[in-house]
């Protein structure tokens, strides 16, 4: 790369300097205390985790954390690179909402009653595509998989009709532009390791992200 | 089919194995882990949750010494001064609940200051975690913000390969300190040990990077282009052990260099190419040209707030090239045009080929031309005052001509700290141990005691004010006990000298709770039977710090010097390095 590319490179990211939602991924070892070290990485800087996921990963024995955070670019690069440093992390990537495929599920707990003698509840979940885990006498409980705006609505159209209980679990994404952690593994793996950088911000962008 | 060849191969094998199965407790194995390690100094204090460790110390004495310090703060500030004039990974132990939780000022102070360390601390029986059990601590948790990476051992089983990782990343890439809590039933635990086998790679972590010459060469060449380029450089060439590829890399490109006060004495003082100390107190010429040069080539060093003054006028008009090992450094504070990650003891030789020969005098002569300026305004009546009250820049110069450069400073923090830090004289590499990042006051005297057993062969000077010796003077009875020949030397103002400068200077000299009082040091000393003195006036001063030097064994030596003395020149806060003030 040249130095002009470079500098291009910089004001490019300077462009995108305000604040909107990134999705941290980090590829971790399952390790007692890690998610406390990660968590303080944003404590440290008194900065709001929006949504944290912790689950299994395509490859056995290493973790995946969904982080998601409302910061610049600046502010998430330099939060990657300090979880990135932490000794049992593999890779952190960070995303905007463009570059994922992410999810979120809300159950919902409403009144039998309400829903059996009202249409227009029944409406609203068809509506909404919501589907029902369990029917009891006294209560039904809906869920909904979807992004933060479609769970949020149908609990402001629910609101008039008894809800009981609402839950939303984190945010779980995929990365678009990402061909899975097991490549990557083997160069971890491997004593002397091949070019590694800081891949998020040279990724060729777009070629490769087929959008819905 | 199984012929008997094999079988008696099998069996020899067999018995091969078990000749190098240790059994023993999890206590003897960490010992031997530590002697593997290379390990033969532990600064450390012992307890309750870790006794079964310190009764397999008992029978190591011949292979490690162990020293017993006042306080477990004095512990591990020893074994950062030891690590720091060794270059070795210092150790220290110390017990669960307190014992644990004196060492997080050290820790946070060897994070900050990258300093490798593995601290061993007990812990109560695995089955009493969680229990609020007598001196239980979440150890782990307190030191998870402070330490490069720590781990709590159940099971003496994971012993040998936790502390072989412990080494290792103590160590590796940028250095920093680890603590593994052990708990009690561990230590005591029987097994049979496998040899222990040192640990090189950790698959989730990367202490270097595969240096990547393409941004050497864009380092290259702007550094070949530029007409007025300036280093500046900290404590990663130390810890690099690069310091002879850097004074190649800087004699070959003719560029001046200034140090961050974690890099001093990585190159001689006396070097024409070292322009002086960067920063808040640091030399006119450096902070002023940081904001004229066209080309700034960092290495090693972090862009630290008291090194840049207000960052959105530091350096805006210059091209920055950063050198460092912690990615994570680069674009940090300061947004580099070229970042180049990698061991500095590996890229600086790949630099210097690509580096034309040159010789920047005209822009060398604008260094001098600002020191000139600054010798006649801050440092002649610094170092030769004409007022009856001592200087402690007249100290620093008497020690400067009796030690000729040769001794190792270990500073507190305060004024003495820049005072000492601007105008010792070093020759040598790892001579200035300091509190840089955390400006940790208490730490002078027992880093000094460290720094003794880290360097037995040279002279340590421990340069301490009259506040920061206050604060860990129980540390004179680990010198009383075990010998260290540590020249202490109290430059005494009767004040917290550098918050009282800021009063003076910020606050309308409203002196709130800087006027400090102290004890009689040198009764004190003699107490704690160590030869003492005091000095109030100039006449006496020479003959006491030679009496002091030349002095076998350990030694105190109070110097009273001017009450309001400022350390001058200054970068006020939030203020440009360009508005540096010298009075």
């Amino acid at each position: 790369m040249s130095t002009e590319n470079t500098i291009q490179h910089t004001i490019d990211k300077a462009d995108i300097d305000g604040k909107q939602e990134y999705t941290i991924t980090v590829y971790a070892e399952n390790r007692i205390g890690l998610l406390n070290r990660i968590a303080i990485i944003f404590s440290k800087r008194k900065i709001n985790i929006e949504s944290l996921n912790s689950s299994a990963s395509e490859i056995d024995g290493i973790h995946r954390f969904n982080i998601v955070i409302t910061e610049s670019y600046e502010v998430v690069r330099k939060l990657a690179r300090q979880i990135e440093k932490q000794i049992e992390v593999l890779k952190v990537y960070f995303n905007t909402n463009e570059e994922i495929i992410w999810q979120e599920l809300a159950l919902y707990k409403v009144s039998t009653d309400e829903i059996a003698e009202k249409v227009t509840v029944e409406r609203l979940l068809r509506q909404y595509g919501a589907s029902a885990v369990v029917i009891r006498k006294d209560y039904t409980v809906f869920a909904v998989t979807g992004h933060r705006e479609e769970t949020d609505a149908l609990v402001k159209a629910l609101e008039p009709y008894e809800l009981i209980e609402f839950v939303r679990s984190a945010r779980v994404a995929i990365i678009k532009d990402s061909a899975g952690f097991h490549e990557k593994l083997k160069e971890f793996e491997a004593f002397e390791p091949g070019e590694e950088l800081v891949e998020n911000e040279f990724l060729d962008k777009g070629e490769k992200i087929f959008t819905m | 089919m199984e012929t008997a060849q094999d079988t008696i191969q099998q069996t020899e094998a067999k018995a091969e194995a078990s000749k190098t199965l240790f059994k023993g407790t999890g206590s003897q194995v960490l010992l031997n882990g530590l002697i593997e390690e290379g390990v033969t100094t532990i600064f450390g204090y012992p307890g309750g949750a870790i006794m079964p460790i310190y009764d397999a110390l008992y029978d190591y004495a011949d292979k490690l010494e162990h020293i017993l310090v006042r306080h477990e703060q004095g512990g591990i500030h020893a074994a950062q001064g030891f690590a720091r004039t060794s270059g070795k990974v210092g150790v220290c132990f110390a017990t669960s609940g307190p014992g644990a939780t004196n060492l997080v000022t050290g820790l946070a102070d060897a994070q900050i200051d990258s300093t490798p360390l593995v601290c061993i601390t007990g812990q109560v029986f695995a089955h009493l975690l969680g229990t609020d059990a007598f001196q239980e601590t979440d150890v782990i948790n307190i030191t998870t913000p402070v330490t490069k990476w720590n781990y709590q051992v159940t099971d003496a089983k994971e012993i040998p390969e936790v502390l072989a990782k412990a080494f290792y990343i103590a160590k590796s890439g940028r250095p920093g300190p680890v603590l593994i809590d052990i708990t009690k039933n561990a230590q005591l635990q029987v097994e049979e040990f496998p040899e222990y086998v040192k640990c090189n790679h950790i698959r989730s972590y990367r202490p270097k990077p595969k240096v990547r010459v393409e941004y050497i060469e864009q380092a290259a060449a702007l550094i070949n282009a530029a007409k007025k380029p300036f280093v500046l450089f900290g404590q990663g060439v130390i810890l690099g052990k690069a310091e002879a590829e850097f004074k190649a890399f800087i004699e070959k490109s003719g560029i001046p260099a200034a140090w961050t006060i974690m890099g001093d004495g990585a190159i001689p003082t006396s070097h024409p190419l070292n322009v002086g100390m960067l920063g808040m107190h640091g030399n006119y010429g450096p902070n002023v040209l940081t904001n004229e040069c066209d080309v700034l080539i960092a290495i090693g060093m972090r862009f630290d707030d008291r090194v840049t003054g207000r960052l959105d006028k530091y350096a805006k008009q210059a091209k920055v090239i950063h050198f460092d090992i912690d990615p994570a450094e680069i674009d940090k504070n300061v947004k580099a045009e070229v970042g180049v990650w990698g061991d500095c003891k590996e890229t600086l030789p790949l630099l210097t080929n690509l580096v034309n020969e040159s010789k920047h005098e005209e822009w060398l002569a604008k260094f001098k031309d600002y020191n000139q300026q600054e010798i006649d305004q801050v440092i002649t009546p610094e170092l030769h005052p004409t007022s009856d009250e001592m200087t402690m820049g007249e100290v620093l110069r008497n020690i400067n001509e009796i030690c000729g450069g040769d001794a190792i400073i270990v500073t507190d923090v305060g004024q003495h700290q820049m005072v000492a830090c601007r105008y010792a004289k070093f020759n040598n590499t790892r001579s200035n141990i300091t509190s840089g990042g955390l400006g940790t006051m208490g730490f002078g005297l027992p880093a000094a005691i460290g720094a003794k057993y880290g360097a037995p062969d040279k002279t340590v000077i421990a340069i301490i004010g009259d506040g920061g010796f206050q604060m860990t003077p129980q540390e004179l009875g680990t010198i009383m006990q075990f010998g260290a020949a540590v020249k202490i030397l109290i430059l005494n103002n009767r004040f917290l000298g550098m918050v009282r400068q800021w009063q003076q200077l910020f606050h309308d000299k409203r002196y709130s709770f800087v006027n400090i009082t102290s004890p009689d040091f040198v009764a004190l000393a003699k107490a704690y039977y160590i030869e003492a003195d005091k000095v109030d006036e100039r006449a006496t001063l020479r003959k006491a710090l030679e009496t002091m030097i030349n002095h076998e064994g350990s030694y105190l030596l109070e110097v009273m010097v001017g009450r309001e003395n400022n350390v001058f020149p200054m970068v006020p806060q939030g203020m440009s390095v360009s508005e540096i003030r010298l009075k």
